[in-house]
């Protein structure tokens, strides 16, 4: 008797056993460079965890570490996020290169995926997008818009992700107005609102009526706003709370629908170690919606150029194209190669200045 | 009516647990903050007090990391204590870290990929150097123009912050790194690698840095005549000229020695635990230590506790995130909040509470 209730009870619990493992969600962690609530990138990450929460309910738990530093500390974040049982981690910065290799090294079992980053692994991925695919749609409003012929660009850090940004909206602003000029203010920083206010009026008072950003928060949106007549295009996030005026488009990231693949993958488990660079055409990248304060013609140019990109007719680095010192880089009909691109690191002929080492 | 009435001599007792109290009451107000955001007031203490210390999966991994965390804070607490125990106020140790972490690392960078065993202290004299030098700033300014040296201090905080973009971008970037910002990664490179002297502890050279300032700072300011002109500088100011305290030559020994073990404790964290220049490099320890040497009473030992302690906060705060899903923010404001209880209970040290009748006058 005594001997049947205990295996009746064993077989109880291998039952549960078997139950709970069934049903135990997949864990996927993220990394956070920002606080959720910045209102461009890290807010646009935390949309795709969202999405991944929508798209698989209960069978999915998912945690986040916010407003982590990209030194020593990210290691120990990503290290007690792996600890806590996540089958699958985002670290969705560049500074989170090294600290996510090392501790991959440390959790073979767990799987990694680093955004805008270049080192792989078994079990690391890597995957970005071509944001400058959006930039050239934007340096073709802007060139058409400016009356002043002087864009401003708030730049972040000299990485080549930035560099190309710069280069893409700068041929596609020529393109349609030759006599533009863009003027560069380094801001070192992702995303800090007091300082990309002030590069903004710095910008506006050099005369500059169309402002770049590839910062991540809505400062230089408010400080076009304050200035009036001064349109500016949202960043890695649509906020499209300063639409219609001053902002009249926007470069949107789409992480969802990749999040979700890489979740379901790992369900599946046929994850594997790969390298994603996508752009307008899969969704990664998205043109928010362009604003009534944009001329119907443009827009629809712009619409244009947006769709052949997407189809692939059109390539953003597409000959003659020379570079700032004038050696030729790209011939006529001339595709620039991912290689080139990925380390950018050169501005292209007609931009004033130097890129900062 | 309650009123505040100036203590003859301040309060040992008081000195001795305002501390303690503060941490309590920062687990009291902590605990209802966390209650209104959903999480259970107990587990959340608990996930930062205890689990970093105790909690089967995390343990072994948050004790190190615990003096990992804490070392650099402790020994830039020790640097900046001594110059608070004479008033010299330096609030620029974030700079000065990162003054010392650009040195150090410049300096064995300079020797790539040599082997020699001569490299890590040689990088461990200039992160030294580093920091001294632009602390000296400040002191120079301040012994010979008579300016402020909180201001400059704080000041140079963000001019070292726009070097410190520029190497990590320019003159120290990783020449294999295809363009991309951040210096080589020590980590790979054996002889300027700050590893762990036995795996698995935490312990590495910073660490073992702090330990030997904690004992160094407390024999200097019991025993060492320099000490006791430090302590009588900041008690004192008048009765040390009348000793013949040169005054001049205590502002460039404080802030010097801040400066030169912030510089070392940067040098360190970028060898080891960080692994190498990156932009965003310096995390905040030269002004977290700030509260650290405070929450210590600039007490040797009791900067070693608080250390150990604010490094719990830290760890633990980052497992409440994780595993309670609390904002970062609240984790934040928990720690803003021991500042500022310990500030509150401080003012019993020197007063104490009279409840009397209002008496005609």
């Amino acid at each position: 008797m005594k001997r049947r209730t205990l295996l009746a009870s064993a077989a109880l619990a291998f039952g549960l056993g078997t139950a709970a493992f069934a049903d135990d969600p997949t864990t996927v962690g993220f990394i956070y460079v920002g606080p959720v609530g910045d209102g461009g990138w890290t807010y646009e990450h935390e949309q795709g965890r969202k999405a991944v929460v929508e798209a698989f309910g209960d069978k999915v738990k998912t945690i986040y570490q916010e407003s982590v530093p990209e030194g020593a500390d990210a290691e120990r974040a990503i290290t007690q996020m792996a600890l806590s049982g996540a089958d699958l981690i985002f670290t969705t910065s560049f500074g989170y290169m090294d600290p996510t290799i090392a501790v991959a090294q440390k959790f073979p079992n767990v799987k990694f995926e680093h955004a805008t980053g270049y080192k792989q692994a078994d079990n690391v991925s890597v995957y970005s997008a071509r944001f400058y695919e959006g930039r050239a749609v934007q340096g073709h409003i802007a060139g058409n818009m400016t009356k002043t012929n002087k864009i401003g660009y708030i730049a972040s850090f000299p990485i080549p992700e930035v560099i190309r940004g710069i280069n893409a909206a700068y041929i596609h602003a020529k393109k349609v107005n030759p006599d533009v000029e863009f003027s560069i203010v380094w801001a070192y920083t992702w995303f800090d609102p007091a300082k990309e206010a002030d590069a903004a009026r710095a910008l506006i008072e050099n005369g500059a009526d169309v402002i770049l950003q590839h910062t991540d928060s809505t400062a230089p949106q408010a400080a076009a706003k304050e200035a009036g007549n001064v349109i500016t295009f949202g960043q890695a996030s649509d906020m499209a709370d300063y639409a219609p005026y001053p902002r009249v488009s926007s470069i949107i990231d789409n992480w969802g629908p990749y999040y979700i693949k890489r979740v379901q993958d790992v369900m599946d488990g046929t994850w594997t170690s790969t390298s994603t660079w996508d752009g307008i055409a899969p969704g990664m990248v998205g043109i928010g919606e362009i604003s009534d304060a944009v001329p119907a013609e443009v827009k629809a140019s712009a619409l244009a150029l947006k769709d052949s990109i997407a189809s692939g007719e059109y390539h953003t680095f597409t000959g003659p194209l020379k570079k700032q010192d004038g050696s030729d880089w790209l011939a006529e009909g001339e595709t620039a190669d991912d290689g080139t691109l990925a380390g950018m690191s050169f501005y292209v002929e007609g931009i004033t200045g130097d890129i900062p080492n | 009516m309650i009123r505040l009435e100036k203590r003859p001599q301040p309060s040992q007792a008081w000195t001795t647990f305002s501390p303690l109290l503060a941490v309590f009451l920062t687990m009291v107000v902590g605990g209802l903050l966390f209650g209104m955001l959903g999480a259970s007031p107990f587990e959340a203490i608990r996930t930062i007090f205890w689990d970093p210390l105790f909690h089967p999966n995390f343990a072994a991994y948050s004790r190190p990391q615990l003096l990992v965390k804490a070392g650099p804070l402790i020994l830039i607490a020790i640097g900046l204590s001594i110059g608070f125990k004479a008033g010299i106020w330096n609030i620029g140790a974030e700079g000065q870290y990162i003054m010392g972490a650009i040195c150090g690392a410049g300096a064995g960078l300079a020797f790539y990929p040599s082997e020699s065993p001569l490299i890590f202290p040689l990088m461990l004299l200039a992160g030294l150097a580093g920091g001294w030098a632009w602390a000296m700033i400040p002191a120079v300014l301040k012994t010979r123009l008579g300016t402020n040296e909180i201001l400059v201090s704080l000041m140079l905080v963000y001019v070292a912050e726009t070097i410190l973009a520029s190497a990590a971008s320019g003159f120290l970037r990783n020449p294999e790194g295809m363009g991309f910002p951040g210096s080589r990664n020590f980590k790979e490179w054996g002889a300027a690698h700050n590893g762990e002297l036995i795996a698995n502890t935490g312990m590495h050279w910073g660490v073992v840095a702090a330990f030997i300032a904690v004992i160094a700072a407390y024999v200097f300011l019991s025993r060492h005549i320099q000490g006791f002109n430090v302590r009588l500088t900041g008690e004192a100011p008048r009765a040390a000229r009348f000793a013949g305290v040169n005054p001049t030559r205590v502002v460039l020994f404080c802030l010097g020695l801040s400066g030169a073990l912030a510089g070392a404790a940067g040098m360190f964290e970028a060898t080891g635990p960080a692994g190498q220049i990156s932009i965003d490099f310096n995390a905040g320890y030269g002004f977290t230590a700030i509260i650290v040497a405070f929450l210590g009473r600039l007490n040797p030992i009791g900067i070693l506790l608080a250390g150990l302690l604010m490094a719990l906060t830290y760890i633990g705060g980052e497992l409440a995130q994780l595993m309670l899903s609390l904002p970062g923010a609240a984790i934040q404001l928990f720690q803003g909040m021991l500042l500022f209880f310990l500030l509150a209970t401080d003012v019993f040290t020197n007063y104490r509470i009279r409840l009397s009748r209002k008496e005609a006058a």
